[in-house]
């Protein structure tokens, strides 16, 4: 940490490593490019997105939202950063990395079992032998669920949270155990278990332990495409964008 | 001669480059974290108990492979038969596979609903969410490396060899525990360290076939990917650990082939 010029060296390598240098290659064609970092439960909406964004060539990078803001901290770069919380972004704006971030839409979490599964609601997730597998506590669904769950009191929670045999480093991670039907359920976003299709049943969770969660973005700062950066992130709270996302199930922001 | 010259000096470049490229990296690591640090870090409970479950796991996943691969190797080493070079492939498959597909791969076979996954149940036996699941992961990305480095160190044993053990009345059993093993020992043992290398830094097919949770499937790998985000001295102080672990490991097979020539090549 305190090796300053070592660590823009890391950086640096990082950087050329992960591909996140921005910057076209020659030949490209006049778009710039633009690189957004985004949380992988947006890697639906985004995809279809970033194929009516004609402002520029869109490069996406999914990962676990944690993932992606460590990333920012050690010096990568991207143009834009999409959350999957709103505290990561702010965090991120507080240290001066990012511009102040915005909320952009809203998603649930969701109960997500198997399609053939006896589950139906959180009550059966308490029986002997229930293979559980959540985000782990650095990710935000990871975060949400323990949060979610919390509202239940410490005791049921404590009971479900028993069943964990995995915390996985991204929802991706969490629906694939579950379609696979290597878990029982899992915690997911409602719109995780949407693209997931037949192999998985979302179980809505009761309205009392409030599930919504909104989701963030912002414009990272020193950005070469601050312009079509910002242009990007107002069409995700309406436009192109909003649409891809309510398409991929997601709730629009608080106006 | 001046052709000679700038000839020389372009292959003293690319070495230079290619040494700083693969170097720096890791050197970074080291020089990032710091050793205060890097102690303090290796004291917390997580990265303690992933260490410990990856020796755990890698070594009786290397024992495993040891036991049923060596064996196996000797009969693909000395014995010609139909499809031999079908199965030897076959074998070798893994070492090409990426680990994501290792994981789907065992999912698809092993996993609650794979192809063999009524078998593994009524047995009994737990594979996925558990430490067994880890050791079944790190079985099948590593056996590759030991297969092909004892299937070699065999073959080079010389014939002459067995057959004067042979005549002297040892049982083709015995030849192999007294005669075979001992004059193989050196291409053995860097099967081992190359196998013990890749368990180590498993990462794929652990994650998607067994998962990830601290004590029980959490290995050092998953434990410095778990950690990057929260808390990066212990990552960077779990990543300098195993780089030390994995250069010492590939110092020892270096060491050992040394002995006896060239070590051979795995292809």
């Amino acid at each position: 940490m305190r090796f300053a010029p070592c660590s823009s060296l890391a950086a640096a390598l990082a950087l050329a490593l992960i591909g996140c240098g921005g910057g076209g290659e020659p030949g490209a064609g006049q778009k710039p490019e633009l690189t957004v970092s985004a949380a992988a439960s947006l890697t639906e909406a985004l995809g279809t997105y970033a194929e009516q964004f004609p402002p520029a060539r869109v490069r996406l990078s999914f990962a676990g939202s944690d993932e992606l803001a460590a990333q920012i901290r050690r010096g990568v770069k991207p143009d834009v950063f999409a959350a999957a919380n709103t505290d990561l972004p702010q965090e991120l704006a507080r240290e001066g990395l990012v511009e102040p971030p915005v909320v952009f839409a809203t998603n649930t979490l969701v109960l997500a079992v198997p399609a053939g599964s006896d589950i139906d609601s959180l009550d059966d997730l308490v029986a002997p032998g229930r293979r559980l597998v959540i985000g782990a506590p650095s990710v935000p669904v990871g975060k949400y669920t323990r949060k979610v769950l919390a509202r239940l009191g410490p005791e049921r929670a404590r009971r479900i949270l028993a069943g964990v045999r995995s915390e996985e480093p991204d929802v991706k991670g969490v629906v694939a155990k579950v379609a696979g039907g290597a878990a029982d359920a899992g915690f997911v976003y409602r719109t995780d278990a949407l693209a997931a299709g037949d192999r998985v049943r979302a179980i809505a969770l009761p309205a009392r332990l409030k599930p919504d969660g909104s989701y963030g973005v912002a414009v990272v700062k020193g950005s070469s495409q601050a312009r079509v950066a910002q242009q990007y992130v107002s069409g995700l709270r309406s436009g192109a964008g909003a649409r891809a996302l309510r398409e991929a199930g997601f709730g629009a922001p608080p106006p | 001669m001046s052709g000679g010259v700038a000839f020389r000096a372009a292959l003293l470049v690319a070495l230079t480059a290619t040494l700083l490229f693969l170097t720096v990296p890791l050197v970074a690591i080291f020089v990032d974290a710091g050793p205060a640090e890097l102690m303090r870090s290796l004291g917390e409970p997580g990265a303690r108990e992933a260490l410990l479950l990856s020796l755990e796991t890698t070594l009786t996943a290397l024992l495993v492979i040891v036991v049923i691969g060596a064996p196996a190797a000797y009969l693909l080493a000395t014995r010609s038969f139909r499809g031999r070079s079908m199965v030897i492939t076959l074998v070798e498959l893994p070492l090409v596979l990426p680990p994501a597909v290792a994981g789907i791969a065992l999912l698809a076979a092993l996993g609650p609903q794979g192809v063999l996954g009524g078998l593994v149940e009524g047995a009994g036996v737990d594979l996925v969410f558990e430490t067994a699941g880890v050791v079944v992961a790190l079985v099948f990305v590593a056996a590759p490396f030991f297969l092909s480095q004892a299937q070699a160190a065999f073959a080079a044993v010389d014939r002459s060899l067995l057959e004067a053990s042979r005549t002297l009345g040892a049982s083709e059993a015995v030849t192999f525990v007294r005669v075979v093993v001992p004059t193989a020992l050196p291409g053995l043992a860097s099967g081992v360290a190359l196998a013990w290398g890749r368990a180590l830094g498993e990462f794929g097919a652990t994650l998607i076939f067994a998962g990830s949770l601290a004590g029980v499937t959490r290995t050092t790998p998953l434990a410095i990917y778990a950690f990057v985000a929260t808390d990066l001295d212990a990552a960077l102080a779990l990543a300098a650990v195993l780089i030390a672990v994995s250069g010492a490991l590939l110092l020892s097979v270096k060491l050992v082939a040394g002995r006896r020539g060239p070590l051979v090549a795995w292809r």
